[in-house]
C-alpha cells in the first residue's frame, strides 16, 4: 500500500505524554503536508490523539498549536507557495494561521480505544512497560478492521517479544525518537527478522520527510542509545559510591555530575541527566534490559534508594525539570540530594572543597557548546584530551576513566553486535544525546 | 537645521536586545528624541510646529494620530499645529521637506521634526506583511513572503545577469563590510556591538532561497529596528530665536523630491530611475554638481539599493557601480564617504526615522559633531547629500545640504 493512503489514517497512543506529543506534532505536520499536495484533493486524513488523561489532552492541542504556528513561521516561503491557488489567503499571518488550522483539523483528540480501529498505522508511546504495550497491540490488532502497522517508541523491549506476544506477524517496528522528538534529529528503527520489509520502508520514508537522521539498531533491549547511556549513568554511580568512602555522599555526586559535564565536555552531567530521563524511568529501562544481558548486571540499588524516597526526577507538566539526584532552580542544579538526611545540601556549600580537590580541568577547556559548534573541534579534542593526560589532578583521572569507560561500551554494543557499525554508535551520541564527539574515538 | 538627535536603534544586534524582553515603546522614542531636540534650541516655547514621521504605527503598534504625541514631548507644545506625513520608508524625509516648505511658506520660524518607528513589536515574519504595505497592495499575493526583500533579490537578480555574479556579489560583500565599519564607530547604531571579524565573508555567503529569497543573504538586508531621530528646521529668524550659532547649523541648499506610479513596475530593475530623478532635481534646485559632494547618506535598505543609488547620483556609470564600490570609493577613506555611521544597514532602519537620522548624520558631520565617526569635510566638497527612498524606487526625496555661514 501506498505511503500517503497508510498515512491517512493514523494514531498515536499516549499521544499527550513527553514523547507522544512530539511524535503527534511530527506526523499531524507530515500528513498536513500531504493533504496539501495537489494530487492528494479530495483524499481525507485523520490523526487520533489517543490518551487516558482528558485534562492532558487539552493542554496537548494547545501545544500543538503553538509549535505548528512556529513550524509555519519558519517554513512561510514554501507555505506561500502551498496556498498560492487560495486568493483568499493573501498575508503570512492568513496563510500561516490557515496552515496551522489545517494541521489541527486533521487531529482527533480522543479517550476511547475503539476510535483507533480504522487506523493503518499505530505510533505507540504509551509508559515503557512490556506487558501494557503487549496488552494494547493485542488489543487494537483483533478488533481493528484494517490490518494496521505499529511503530513503538520503546527505547528498551525486544521488538520481535512484542510482536511474538501481541501476535502481530512482523507488522511491528521500534521507531525510536529522542526526547524531545520535535527538536532532537535522532531516530533508531528497529526490525526484527519477522518485520514486513514494506512497514520498514515505510518508517524510512516518513523519518526522512520528518527531517530525522536515521540509525537502524539491532533488535537487543535497550538497543544502541540506551544500551550506552545506561552503562555510562551505572559507570557514573559506582565512581560517586567509591568517591564516597573519601568525600560525603553529596560531595561525591556533585564531583562526578561536574566532571562527566565540564571535563567531558557533555550538554550535562551524568546525574543531570539521569534526572532529566527520570530516575524512576531509568531504573525501569535497566530492568527490562537486565534479563537479556549475560555476565552482566544492570542494576542499581542507589536508583531504587531514591524512588523509595520518592525521588524521581523527570519533568514537570510546563517541561520544567523536577528535583532528582539534583535539586533545580530555573533549571540549574543548586542543591545535591543527601540519601541520609533525605535533604538537599546546597552546591555552594560543597562546591568549593569540590572544586579543589578535582584540580582544575586542562587549560584548553572550552564550554560544550563553543565545541559543538566549532568547525575544527577534532583537532580541538585532541588536543584537549592530549592535556588532559598531561595535568595529574584527581578531575582529569576520573575523567580519562570516563571516557575509556564510555569507549569500551560503545565497542562492546559494536561487538554484541547491537549496533552495526562504530559510526552508527557514535551517531546515536552525537544526535541523540547531543554529545560533541562520538564514544568510539582515538582522543586518549 | 539644527539640534539633531537619534535615540538608539533597538534590535537584533544591540546588547541590550531581547525579543522577549520588555524594551521602549513608541511613545519613550518620541519623547527621547523630541526633548532632546528642544533642549538643545532651549525649550519648547521656541516651537512654532512639528512634524511627526512615522510609517506605519498603527499596525505595529495599534496606534494612530501621532501628532497628539507633540504636546506629550513637552506640554508647551499643546495647542500648537501637529500633523503626521507618511510615504512608507521615505516618510522621515517627507517629514524634513513638510518642515522645510513651512518655513519657506512663512507659516513657521521652527518646526520641530521627528521620525519615529517601533517593528520589533512583532515577529519579522509578521513584520514582513506589515511593511508591504510599501507596495500595491495588489501585489502582496504574488509577492514573496519577505516581500521587500524579495523585490530586491530580483533587482539584483537582474543586475547580477546583466554585469557579472561574481563582481556585484563581492561589490554588496563590501557594501556591508564598510556599513558594519562605520556602525561600529556610532554608539547608537544597531550594529555598533558588531565584532565579527571576516565581513566579507559574511557578505559574500550564498543566498538561501528556501528559507529566504533567491539573491540576498541576511546580510545584505537594513535591520528590523525601533528608534526615533529629531532635527528642528528652522528660518534664519528661527536660528536667533534659538540662539544658536550659525556654525552649529547646516543649511538646506535644495531638494528634489520625485514619484512614481506604486501599481507599475519598475521598466528596468537594474536602475533606480525615480531615485536618479530625485538627486538630479536636488542638485539643480542647488545649483552644484555631484562632483562638490562630500558625503552621502543613501537609502541602502539593500546592499545592492545601495550599489544602484551610486549610479543613480551619477559617480559611476550604469553597471560600474560595482566597480566603484569594490575600488573603496565608498568607504570612510574613499573619495566619497557613504553612510558614514553605517546607514540603514549598519545604523538601522527605524523606517519613518530613517530621513530624519540621514540628516541628523549630515548635520554632525558638516558641524563638526560625530566624533569617532567624523570624516574630513574638503573645502572643495563640502556638499552633504541624502536620498531617502519609499517603496521600490516609488516615493524619493533627495537634500543638499552645507555648513551655514
Amino acid at each position: 500500500m501506498e505511503y500517503t493512503e497508510k498515512l491517512q489514517n493514523v494514531s498515536v497512543l499516549g499521544a499527550a505524554g513527553k514523547m507522544g506529543s512530539g511524535i503527534l506534532l511530527l506526523t499531524a505536520v507530515e500528513m498536513a503536508d500531504l493533504s496539501l499536495k495537489p494530487e492528494n484533493k479530495g483524499k481525507h486524513f485523520v490523526l487520533h490523539a489517543m490518551d487516558v488523561s482528558g485534562e492532558a489532552l487539552q493542554g496537548l492541542m494547545k501545544y500543538i498549536k503553538t509549535q505548528v504556528q512556529k513550524m509555519a513561521e519558519k517554513k512561510i516561503v514554501a507555505l506561500r507557495n502551498l496556498y498560492a491557488h487560495r486568493a483568499d489567503l493573501v498575508t503570512n499571518e492568513q496563510v500561516i494561521n490557515q496552515y496551522t488550522e489545517d494541521v489541527l483539523l486533521i487531529i482527533r483528540p480522543t479517550q476511547i480505544l475503539e476510535s483507533t480501529y480504522d487506523s493503518q498505522v499505530i505510533f505507540e508511546a504509551v509508559k515503557e512497560d512490556p506487558d501494557l504495550k503487549v496488552l494494547i497491540f493485542k488489543h487494537i490488532n483483533e478488533n481493528s478492521r484494517t490490518t494496521p502497522w505499529f511503530c513503538t517508541n520503546t527505547s528498551s523491549i525486544p521488538i520481535n517479544l512484542i510482536d511474538e506476544k501481541a501476535g502481530l506477524n512482523g507488522r511491528v517496528l521500534g521507531v525510536h525518537f529522542y526526547n524531545p522528538p520535535a527538536v532532537q534529529k535522532l531516530v533508531e528503527i528497529i526490525k526484527t527478522e519477522n518485520t514486513q520489509p514494506e512497514l520498514t520502508d515505510f518508517a524510512h520514508t516518513f523519518a526522512k520527510n520528518l527531517r530525522k537522521v536515521i540509525v537502524p539498531s539491532a533488535d537487543f533491549a535497550g538497543f544502541i542509545g540506551n544500551g550506552h547511556f545506561m552503562r555510562d549513568a551505572l559507570h557514573g554511580i559506582r565512581e560517586a559510591e567509591s568517591l564516597a568512602q573519601k568525600y560525603s555522599f553529596t560531595e561525591a555526586v556533585y564531583m562526578i555530575n561536574k566532571v562527566s559535564h565540564d571535563y567531558l565536555i557533555r550538554p550535562m552531567g551524568i546525574f543531570q541527566l539521569i534526572d532529566y530521563v527520570g530516575i524512576d524511568v531509568c531504573s525501569y529501562i535497566m530492568s527490562v534490559m537486565n534479563p537479556y544481558l549475560e555476565q552482566e548486571e544492570l542494576h542499581s540499588s542507589l536508583l531504587e534508594a531514591l524512588l523509595a524516597d520518592g525521588v524521581r526526577g523527570g519533568q514537570n507538566p510546563d517541561g520544567s525539570q523536577k528535583d532528582g539526584f539534583l535539586k533545580y532552580e530555573k533549571g540549574k542544579p543548586v542543591g545535591v540530594y543527601n540519601t541520609r538526611t533525605k535533604t538537599y545540601q546546597d552546591i555552594s556549600e560543597i562546591k568549593d572543597r569540590c572544586d579543589t580537590e578535582l584540580g582544575s580541568p586542562p587549560l584548553s577547556v572550552k564550554p560544550w557548546k563553543a565545541v559543538v559548534s566549532d568547525s575544527n573541534k577534532d583537532q580541538f579534542l585532541k588536543a584537549y584530551f592530549k592535556e588532559m593526560k598531561t595535568v595529574n589532578t584527581l578531575g582529569s583521572e576520573l575523567a580519562l576513566k570516563y571516557v575509556r569507560q564510555s569507549r569500551e561500551t560503545g565497542l562492546k554494543l559494536v561487538s554484541d553486535k547491537v549496533a552495526f557499525s562504530r559510526e552508527d554508535v557514535n551517531t546515536v551520541l552525537r544526535t541523540g544525546f547531543f554529545h560533541a564527539y562520538g564514544p568510539i574515538n582515538e582522543y586518549i | 537645521m539644527i539640534a539633531g538627535y537619534n535615540t538608539i536603534s533597538m534590535g537584533t544586534g544591540r546588547k541590550e536586545f531581547h525579543p522577549k524582553k520588555p524594551r521602549p515603546d513608541l511613545e519613550d522614542y518620541i519623547r527621547e528624541a523630541g526633548q532632546a531636540v528642544l533642549s538643545q534650541i532651549g525649550g519648547a516655547d521656541k516651537v512654532d510646529e512639528s512634524v511627526f514621521g512615522n510609517f506605519i504605527a498603527s499596525r505595529f503598534n495599534n496606534q494612530g494620530n501621532l501628532p497628539g504625541f507633540a504636546p506629550f514631548i513637552d506640554e508647551r507644545l499643546r495647542y500648537k499645529p501637529s500633523v503626521r506625513v507618511e510615504g512608507a520608508c521615505a516618510t522621515g524625509s517627507l517629514a524634513l521637506v513638510t518642515g522645510i516648505r513651512s518655513i519657506l511658506a512663512g507659516t513657521s520660524e521652527v518646526t520641530l521634526v521627528l521620525g519615529v518607528e517601533v517593528q520589533n513589536s512583532v515577529k519579522a515574519v509578521y513584520g514582513a506583511d506589515i511593511l508591504a504595505a510599501a507596495g500595491w497592495a495588489k501585489e502582496r499575493k504574488s509577492g514573496h513572503a519577505y516581500f521587500f526583500p524579495g523585490k530586491f533579490s530580483d533587482r539584483s537578480k537582474a543586475y547580477a545577469e546583466k554585469f557579472g555574479t561574481e563582481k556585484t556579489r563581492s561589490a554588496m560583500a563590501r557594501w556591508y563590510a564598510n556599513a558594519i565599519e562605520n556602525a561600529r564607530l556610532c554608539p547608537t547604531a544597531q550594529e555598533y556591538h558588531n565584532t565579527t571579524q571576516d565581513l566579507i565573508a559574511c557578505g559574500i555567503d550564498k543566498p538561501n532561497p528556501k528559507g529566504f529569497v533567491d539573491s540576498l543573504n541576511y546580510y545584505d538586508c537594513s535591520k528590523v529596528s525601533d528608534g526615533a531621530s529629531a532635527i528642528a528646521v528652522v528660518s534664519e529668524e528661527g536660528l536667533k530665536k534659538c540662539g544658536i550659532d550659525k556654525k552649529d547649523a547646516i543649511e538646506v541648499i535644495g531638494f528634489g523630491q520625485a514619484q512614481d506610479d506604486i501599481t507599475r513596475p519598475p521598466a528596468d530593475p537594474t536602475k533606480l530611475s525615480t531615485t536618479q530623478v530625485a538627486v538630479q532635481n536636488a542638485l539643480k534646485a542647488s545649483g552644484i554638481t555631484k562632483e562638490q559632494v562630500g558625503t552621502v547618506e543613501c537609502h541602502d535598505c539593500f546592499t545592492i539599493a545601495g550599489i544602484m543609488a551610486v549610479e543613480a547620483i551619477g559617480l559611476a556609470q550604469h553597471g560600474k557601480g560595482i566597480d566603484f564600490v569594490s575600488q573603496g570609493h565608498t568607504s570612510r577613506n574613499g573619495s566619497v564617504p557613504f553612510n558614514t555611521t553605517g546607514g540603514l544597514i549598519g545604523w538601522g532602519h527605524p523606517t519613518g526615522a530613517t530621513g530624519v537620522h540621514q540628516a541628523v548624520t549630515i548635520w554632525e558631520q558638516l558641524t563638526g559633531k560625530a566624533i569617532d565617526a567624523q570624516i574630513d569635510i574638503k573645502d572643495d566638497k563640502p556638499y552633504g547629500l541624502t536620498i531617502n527612498m519609499g517603496g521600490d524606487d516609488i516615493s524619493v526625496v533627495s537634500v543638499v545640504y552645507k555648513k551655514a555661514n
